[in-house]
């Protein structure tokens, strides 16, 4: 491993890399909060081996993989909302469900296309820095629509996966706001797919929210600590994969699990006072 | 009856004409297979009134609440929430409801004011930014419960009457004309009981509320509630504390008292 030297972001294909990947440290924590508070953190990583199975439909029918990859998260995103919330199967099982028909569909698709090539496992482990100008548009474009999508509705998503019989009872339109979390977690899935990979993306929904909440006090506070952990997550993940010549995704990922470890360390460490008063 | 009068700023109604009926239930029977759990209950709730509904364990309490909130459908009879049948009441901000364990999720701290703000969420349009005018109701809602100073703590780290007393706020914040509450106080402190009293006794007073409190201890509670139903499968009393007081039965904690008497019932 040769370590290089320099600053990374003076040369265009890291800048691209590093907007795409802002653009995922901020959007996939947005989301990810509401899926930890709902006790579905795993959700991201089901959605993602769906949305395998459109990359390998969208490489078979010569269509854009991005787009048949958001088609079919969006659908196994919504059929696993309509398993959940009519109870019809337990939320893991109805996980478990989508997580292994898209995977097996992806191999079936991949194995049809022609097997496994460069073009696949750039979805599958990520490589942001190869990522285009036109996958740039699209990665920032759905970001600002999560982005902005779940800055209006925060405070009623909030209401709902705190206390879902309460929002219910008091008249929130509670299937809407849960199906348009699932909408908006396939669209954070597919725009993230390219940056860190179908199967480190909700890593990134995940820890950051999990290293926030040891150091925040509110709900708003856990928000605005997993975005700022987000975005410094993938700057020092390209940053380290550019000094050791490390996969970026990978980096950007330990990176995230690097912060969770220190801020668990600093919550530890921290004055037996501060604990107790926390706890009182 | 009077309709009420819209609020100009949401367009929505701001509160129940005084004497109002604001929660009637007529005739109703409801059985589990051949079991019948309610027969021939009728009762009605006011504007401005506060109704204790009390009964033993089994007498039915949960499954009329049930019934009365239109989460299922009696086998004969009918409901009427501000007039309407539950199940096309779409208003639903103006009935505050607070269960008895609420089932929240913690893996994320929530702040004593960010449960509290959820409760403004119904009454304003979820979809739509807190005004001023909003932010001084929730405000007023921690104040009314006294936690004014717990306000920016997590929920999870409050003693359970002091979580208790947050969801009695959150149910406070959206200004409700009809407040439904279910055992709010089973196992809270003394503080937190006198605390809720005072809050229930304001919301009825400033805003001519209507409360129906679920509860088989009434102490917390005795000077303020105009009107008793005593509950066993079918409605055994209904009238003022005073009568029931004549009737040798005491709604504070003495040897006679409500609880002890109510077991009698079973």
């Amino acid at each position: 491993m040769t370590a290089a030297s320099g600053f990374p972001f003076e040369f265009a294909y890291m800048q691209r890399a590093l907007v795409a990947g802002t653009a995922v440290g901020i959007f996939a924590p947005m989301i990810g909060i509401f899926l930890v508070q709902k006790r579905l953190s795993l959700i991201g990583d089901g959605i993602g081996h769906v949305a395998f199975a459109g990359v390998g439909a969208g490489l078979l029918l010569n269509v854009w993989p991005v787009w048949s990859a958001l088609a079919f998260a969006v659908v196994g995103a919504l059929g696993v909302d309509w398993l959940r919330a009519r109870r019809r199967v337990a939320g893991d099982v109805a996980l478990a469900l989508f997580f292994y028909s898209g995977i097996a569909l992806g191999v079936v698709f991949v194995s049809l296309g022609g097997g496994l090539n460069a073009n696949i496992l750039t979805y599958l482990f990520g490589q942001p820095l190869t990522v285009m100008r036109s996958e740039i548009r699209v990665i920032v474009g759905l970001g600002a629509a999560i982005t902005i999508t779940m800055w209006v509705f925060r405070r009623a998503l909030f209401a709902v996966v705190t206390d879902e019989d309460w929002s219910r009872a008091a008249g929130l339109p509670v299937d809407a706001l849960n199906a348009t979390l699932a909408v908006l977690t396939a669209c954070a899935v597919v725009a993230a797919m390219r940056i860190v990979g179908i199967l480190l993306v909700a890593a990134m929904m995940v820890l950051p929210v999990a290293s926030a909440q040891l150091i925040a006090r509110s709900f708003r506070g856990t928000l605005a600590w997993a975005v700022c952990i987000g975005v410094v997550s993938v700057v020092a993940g390209l940053w380290a994969a550019w000094i050791w010549s490390l996969a970026p995704s990978g980096a950007i990922v330990l990176a995230a699990a690097l912060i969770f470890t220190i801020c668990s360390i600093v919550k530890r460490a921290a004055p037996r006072s501060l604990r107790q008063e926390e706890h009182a | 009856m009077a309709a009420s009068r819209p609020d100009p700023s949401t367009g929505r109604s701001t509160g129940p004409s005084p004497g109002e009926v604001v929660l009637e239930a007529h005739g109703i029977r409801f059985g589990y297979d051949r079991q019948v759990v309610l027969e021939d209950v009728s009762l009605r709730v006011r504007a401005g009134e506060f109704v204790a509904l009390v009964g033993p364990n089994g007498s039915g309490k949960s499954t009329l609440l049930r019934i009365l909130l239109g989460a299922i459908r009696p086998d004969a009879g009918t409901v009427g929430i501000f007039g309407e049948d539950p199940g096309r009441f779409v208003e639903r901000w103006r009935v505050g409801y607070v269960p008895q364990r609420p089932n929240i999720a913690s893996e994320v701290p929530a702040t004593v004011e960010e449960i509290v703000t959820s409760g403004r969420l119904a009454r304003r349009g979820w979809w739509r930014g807190l005004s001023a005018s909003d932010r001084s109701a929730v405000g007023h809602a921690i104040e009314s419960v006294g936690l004014t100073e717990l306000a920016s703590r997590p929920v999870t780290t409050l003693s359970g009457g002091q979580q208790q007393r947050a969801f009695i706020a959150r149910a406070f914040a959206s200004e409700p004309d009809l407040l439904v509450l279910d055992e709010p106080v089973a196992g809270v402190d003394a503080e937190s009981q006198r605390r809720f009293s005072d809050s229930l006794t304001h919301l009825i007073r400033e805003h001519e509320a209507g409360v129906l409190l679920v509860s088989h201890e009434l102490s917390a509670v005795a000077g303020a509630v105009d009107r008793v139903i005593v509950l066993k499968g079918r409605v055994l009393f209904d009238g003022s504390p005073d009568e029931l007081v004549r009737g040798g039965v005491s709604l504070g904690v003495h040897r006679e008292d409500l609880p002890l008497w109510l077991e009698g019932l079973r």
